[in-house]
C-alpha cells in the first residue's frame, strides 16, 4: 500500500493538480463575474466547448497559439453577449437561456469543427503550449517543478485569481457588479446603468470561460474532441457555490477539486486494478456533492441572482 | 417665513398612464430651508409627480426649474447630478453590502480604485453638519430600519442634494424614532435645504412642514400656508373632497368571554417570545393591543390565529379549549384573522384574487367537493364581495398583487367576515392605507362589534386604538404590562406604559 502512495504524492502529482485546477479557476472565475452581477450563466458548458473549438481552429490553420486564445477569448465574449442579451436586455428566464447558450454552442461546435475539418480517422492535433519555466523560482524544489513549470495559460489563471479580487472588492465596477447583483433597483437610483454593468459582467465571464476552454483543447489535449470539456462548465457552476461567490474562496474550491480529479486519475493507473476504473472516475463528483452538501448551507447567494430588472412602469 | 428664489419649482406637470391621469397640470415649488408637505391619498398622484421630479418618469407636459433655469431629467443620474436625492418608501440599498459601499455606489473612484478615504471624509462631514451617524464597514443588514433610513438620507447628501424628497418615511418608523427624524429633518433645512415630505399622516404633517401642497384625483386641490395653525379636518376634506368625520363607537353591552388565553408562553424562536400573557375578549367589545413593534405582538398574532403553538398555558375560542394550534382548529372555532403583511402572508400576489379570498377555506363544502374545486363558487363568491365591498379591481381573477393595498385590505376584510366569526384578530389593520380606506375599515370593525363579534386590533397607532377599542392593552417585552378603558386611556399613559411602567396608577 505504502509504494501506491508513493506512487502518487510526488512532484508530478503537484503540478498535475495545478494542471487541472487550471481550466476549472477560469471557468469558475468567469461564471463568479457573471452570478455576482445577477446573472446565472448556464451556458458555460457549451461556450467552453466552443472557445475550446474555435482557438484549436485558428492556431490550426494560422499556426500561432494567440491567435488561437485570442479567437477563444472572443468566442466567450460573443456568447456571454448573446446569453446577456436574452436574459438581461430581454429579461427571459437565465435557466431556459443558458441551456439553450449551451445546446446551441455545442452543436454549432461539433458543426464548424465538422465543416472544418471533415471526417478523419485520426483527429487533427496542433502543437499546443509547452511548459514555460520561470527562470529562478522554477528551481525552488518541489514547488518550483510543481509551479513554476508550467504552460503560460496557468500562470495567466493564477494572476487572474487577486485580480478577480481586486476588481471586484477595490474598484467602483465591481462595486457596481456587487450591487447590481444584490439590489439593482439601489444601483439604479444612484444612477448606474444596471443592463450595462450585467452585460459588461457576463461579457467578462464570457472571456474567462473562453480561457477554459482554450486551455483544454490548446494546452491540456492538443486536440479538439466532443468529449473535451466533459463536464467542466457544470463543475464550475458547482464551485461557485461551493466558493461563495468570492475569487478567492472559488479558486481555492478549484484546486480542491483538481486534488482529487488528480488523485484519482493517479489511483486508476496505480495497480488498484481490480477495482473498476468507473468508480475512481465518481470520486470528484461525489467529493463535489459531499462539499457542497457540507459547507454551502449557510453559502447565500446574491439576492438579485436569476432576477431580472425592469425599471418600474405602471 | 419669507421666500426667496424658489430652489425647485415644477410647472404644469401632466403624466397620463394610458387612460389614467395621474397628475394633471400640476404645479409645486420649494424654497431653500422650506419642508413642504405633499398630501394627498393614495393614488392622488404624489408618487407620480415625484418620480417625475426623479426622473423615473417622462412626464407628457410641464417644465421643471432648478433656481430658476429650466432643466431636463430622464433618469435618476440626471436628478442626482441636479442636486436632487429621493429616500424612497421601500428602501433601496443592498443588505449584504457595508454602509459606505452603499455610499460609494455610482462614485468614480479615485485612479481606478474605490475612494475609500474620500468616502469617509464625507460621511465625517455629514455627521458634523446634521449629526448623521452611521458606522461605515457595517452590512446594511445589521442597522434598524431607522437607521436604514438614516443612511438613505445620508446617500442624498453624500451626493450633494439641496432637495430631499421623502416618500412616507415615517411609516416604517417607531414613535421614538420618527422624532429623532424630525429634528434631524429641521436642522437640514435651517442649513438650507429644501425637503418634500410625502405624507397622508396629518398630524406629521402639522408638526413638520412649514407649507402645504394638496393633490387629489392628480390634480392641486389647494395649498396650506401654515399648516401648525390649520385644523387637521380642514386638510383632510381638502384631501378627500368631503368632509370627513371619525367613527363614532357607540355603548356596548359586552357580553360572554369569545376569546380567552390563559398563561400563554412560547419559546423564542423567531422575535420577542411571549411570557405568561393572559388576556381575554368578550363579544360586542374591540381590545387594542397597543405597544413598540417587536415586543410579541407578532408572537401573539400567530398562537391565536394558530401558526404557533405555545410552550404553555390555554386558549379558548367560544367556550371550546384549542388543542392542537393550526389555523384550520382556530378558524373551524370562529376565529377570523387579518394579517399583519397583507403580500407574504395574507395572500397569494401572483393568483387571481378569487383564489386568495377563498384560500383558508379551500377545504370546505362552499368551494370543493371530493378533492375538486368547484370554479364557479369560487368566482360567485369572489364576485358577491367585490361587490359588498366595492373593491375596487378589473374582476376576480384580476392578480391580487396588482391591487392597491386599501382594496388589498378590503378583500381580505371580506374574506373573513363573510363567514361571520366570532373572534376577528387583526394586526396593523390601516398600516399604508389613506384616510378613505381606513374609515371603512373602522366602521366595518364597529359594524362588527354591534353585532356581538370579539375583535383584538394589534397596533402601533395610538390614536386609532384610542378611537376604535373599549380597552386597550399595553405589551412589553412579551408580557401584558397593563390594560386600561379607553375611557382612561390618554396617549401620554400609554406611551409610558409601552415603555415598560406598570399599568395601574
Amino acid at each position: 500500500m505504502s509504494a501506491v502512495f508513493e506512487q502518487i504524492f510526488q512532484v508530478g502529482f503537484l503540478a498535475a493538480i495545478i494542471r487541472i485546477a487550471t481550466p476549472l479557476a477560469f471557468a469558475t472565475l468567469g461564471e463568479m463575474f457573471s452570478e455576482r452581477a445577477g446573472v446565472l450563466n448556464l451556458g458555460i458548458e457549451g461556450i467552453m466547448l466552443l472557445s475550446a473549438m474555435t482557438g484549436f481552429t485558428a492556431t490550426s490553420l494560422s499556426g500561432s497559439l494567440w491567435l488561437g486564445v485570442l479567437a477563444a477569448v472572443l468566442t466567450g465574449m460573443l456568447m456571454g453577449a448573446l446569453h446577456a442579451l436574452f436574459t438581461v436586455a430581454l429579461g427571459l428566464s437565465q435557466h431556459v437561456c443558458g441551456i439553450g447558450v449551451t445546446l446551441f454552442s455545442s452543436g454549432l461546435a461539433y458543426f464548424l469543427y465538422r465543416l472544418i475539418f471533415g471526417q478523419q480517422s485520426v483527429p487533427p492535433s496542433i502543437k499546443g503550449f509547452e511548459t514555460l519555466p520561470i527562470p529562478v523560482l522554477s528551481s525552488i524544489p518541489v514547488l518550483g517543478p510543481a509551479v513554476f513549470n508550467q504552460f503560460a495559460l496557468v500562470y495567466m489563471a493564477i494572476l487572474a485569481i487577486p485580480l478577480a479580487a481586486f476588481v471586484l472588492y477595490r474598484t467602483p465596477w465591481g462595486l457596481s457588479v456587487r450591487m447590481v447583483g444584490e439590489n439593482p433597483r439601489a444601483a439604479d437610483s444612484a444612477g448606474v446603468s444596471v443592463i450595462a454593468t450585467r452585460f459588461q459582467a457576463v461579457i467578462l465571464g464570457g472571456a474567462l470561460i473562453g480561457l477554459a476552454g482554450a486551455f483544454l483543447s490548446m494546452a491540456q489535449f492538443n486536440a479538439f474532441t466532443f468529449g473535451v470539456v466533459s463536464g467542466r462548465g457544470w463543475v464550475a457552476i458547482a464551485l461557485v457555490v461551493f466558493g461563495r461567490w468570492d475569487p478567492w474562496r472559488s479558486a481555492g474550491a478549484a484546486l480542491l477539486f483538481a486534488f482529487v480529479d488528480a488523485l484519482q486519475l493517479r489511483m486508476q493507473a496505480s495497480g488498484l486494478g481490480h477495482i473498476p476504473y468507473e468508480a475512481f472516475l465518481m470520486l470528484p463528483f461525489i467529493f463535489t456533492i459531499v462539499a457542497m452538501a457540507v459547507m454551502s448551507r449557510n453559502a447565500v447567494a446574491p439576492s438579485a441572482l436569476l432576477k431580472p430588472f425592469r425599471r418600474e412602469e405602471r | 417665513m419669507p421666500t426667496p428664489a424658489p430652489l425647485i419649482e415644477m410647472r404644469g406637470i401632466t403624466k397620463s398612464f394610458g387612460a389614467v391621469k395621474a397628475n394633471e397640470v400640476v404645479d409645486l415649488s420649494v424654497a431653500p430651508g422650506e419642508i413642504l408637505g405633499l398630501l394627498g391619498e393614495n393614488g392622488a398622484g404624489k408618487t407620480t409627480l415625484m418620480n417625475v421630479l426623479f426622473g423615473a418618469y417622462a412626464p407628457d407636459a410641464g417644465e421643471i426649474f432648478i433656481q430658476g433655469q429650466p432643466v431636463r431629467i430622464t433618469s435618476s443620474a440626471d436628478a442626482l447630478a441636479a442636486g436632487i436625492g429621493m429616500v424612497h418608501q421601500h428602501f433601496h440599498l443592498a443588505p449584504r453590502l457595508t454602509v459606505l459601499e452603499n455610499l460609494l455606489i455610482g462614485i468614480p473612484g479615485r485612479s481606478g480604485r474605490i475612494d475609500r478615504a474620500g468616502g469617509l471624509a464625507r460621511l465625517a462631514e455629514i455627521r458634523r453638519q446634521h449629526g448623521l451617524t452611521l458606522d461605515p464597514d457595517l452590512p446594511v443588514s445589521a442597522l434598524s430600519v431607522g437607521e436604514q433610513q438614516r443612511l438613505e438620507i445620508v446617500k442624498a447628501l453624500f451626493r450633494g442634494a439641496r432637495l430631499l424628497i421623502l416618500d412616507e418615511p415615517t411609516a416604517v418608523l417607531a414613535p421614538t424614532e420618527v422624532d429623532g427624524l424630525f429634528s434631524a429633518l429641521r436642522s437640514m433645512a435651517a442649513q438650507g435645504l429644501g425637503i418634500i415630505f410625502i405624507s397622508h399622516k396629518l398630524n406629521e404633517v402639522r408638526a413638520l412642514t412649514h407649507r402645504c401642497t394638496v393633490l387629489r384625483h392628480g390634480r392641486v386641490a389647494g395649498r396650506v400656508d401654515d399648516p401648525a395653525n390649520t385644523t387637521s379636518a380642514a386638510m383632510a376634506q381638502l384631501m378627500c373632497g368631503h368632509e370627513i368625520v371619525p367613527p363614532a363607537r357607540g355603548p356596548s353591552t359586552p357580553g360572554a368571554a369569545v376569546l380567552t388565553l390563559d398563561g400563554i408562553s412560547t419559546s423564542q424562536h423567531s422575535g420577542t417570545a411571549l411570557r405568561d400573557v393572559s388576556l381575554s375578549v368578550r363579544a360586542g367589545e374591540i381590545l387594542g393591543i397597543a405597544g413598540v413593534s417587536g415586543n410579541g405582538q407578532r408572537a401573539l398574532a400567530e398562537v391565536i390565529s394558530g401558526t404557533r403553538a405555545p410552550d404553555a398555558g390555554r386558549m379558548t375560542i367560544a367556550g371550546q379549549k384549542v388543542s392542537g394550534f393550526s389555523p384550520r382548529e382556530v378558524q373551524a372555532l370562529g376565529l377570523g384573522r387579518i394579517p399583519e403583511d397583507r403580500m407574504t402572508t395574507g395572500l397569494v400576489t401572483n393568483l387571481p384574487l378569487a383564489d386568495s379570498m377563498v384560500l383558508p377555506r379551500i377545504g370546505t363544502a362552499a368551494f370543493s367537493s371530493k378533492g375538486l374545486l368547484k370554479p364557479d363558487a369560487i368566482r360567485a363568491f369572489a364576485e358577491a364581495q367585490i361587490k359588498a365591498y366595492d373593491i375596487r379591481c378589473p374582476g376576480p381573477m384580476t392578480r391580487a398583487g396588482a391591487l392597491s393595498g386599501g382594496n388589498l385590505q378590503k378583500a381580505l376584510l371580506a374574506r373573513e367576515l363573510a363567514f361571520d366569526p366570532k373572534v376577528l384578530v387583526v394586526s396593523q389593520p390601516t398600516r399604508g392605507l389613506d384616510i378613505g380606506a381606513a374609515r371603512f375599515i373602522h366602521e366595518k370593525f364597529l359594524d362588527m362589534r354591534a353585532k356581538g363579534c370579539g375583535i383584538i386590533v394589534i397596533g402601533e397607532d395610538l390614536e386609532e386604538l384610542l378611537v376604535l377599542c373599549d380597552r386597550i392593552a399595553v405589551m412589553y417585552e412579551g408580557r401584558i404590562v397593563g390594560t386600561l378603558d379607553s375611557a382612561d386611556a390618554t396617549v401620554a399613559r400609554l406611551g409610558l406604559m409601552m415603555t415598560g411602567a406598570e399599568g395601574h396608577s
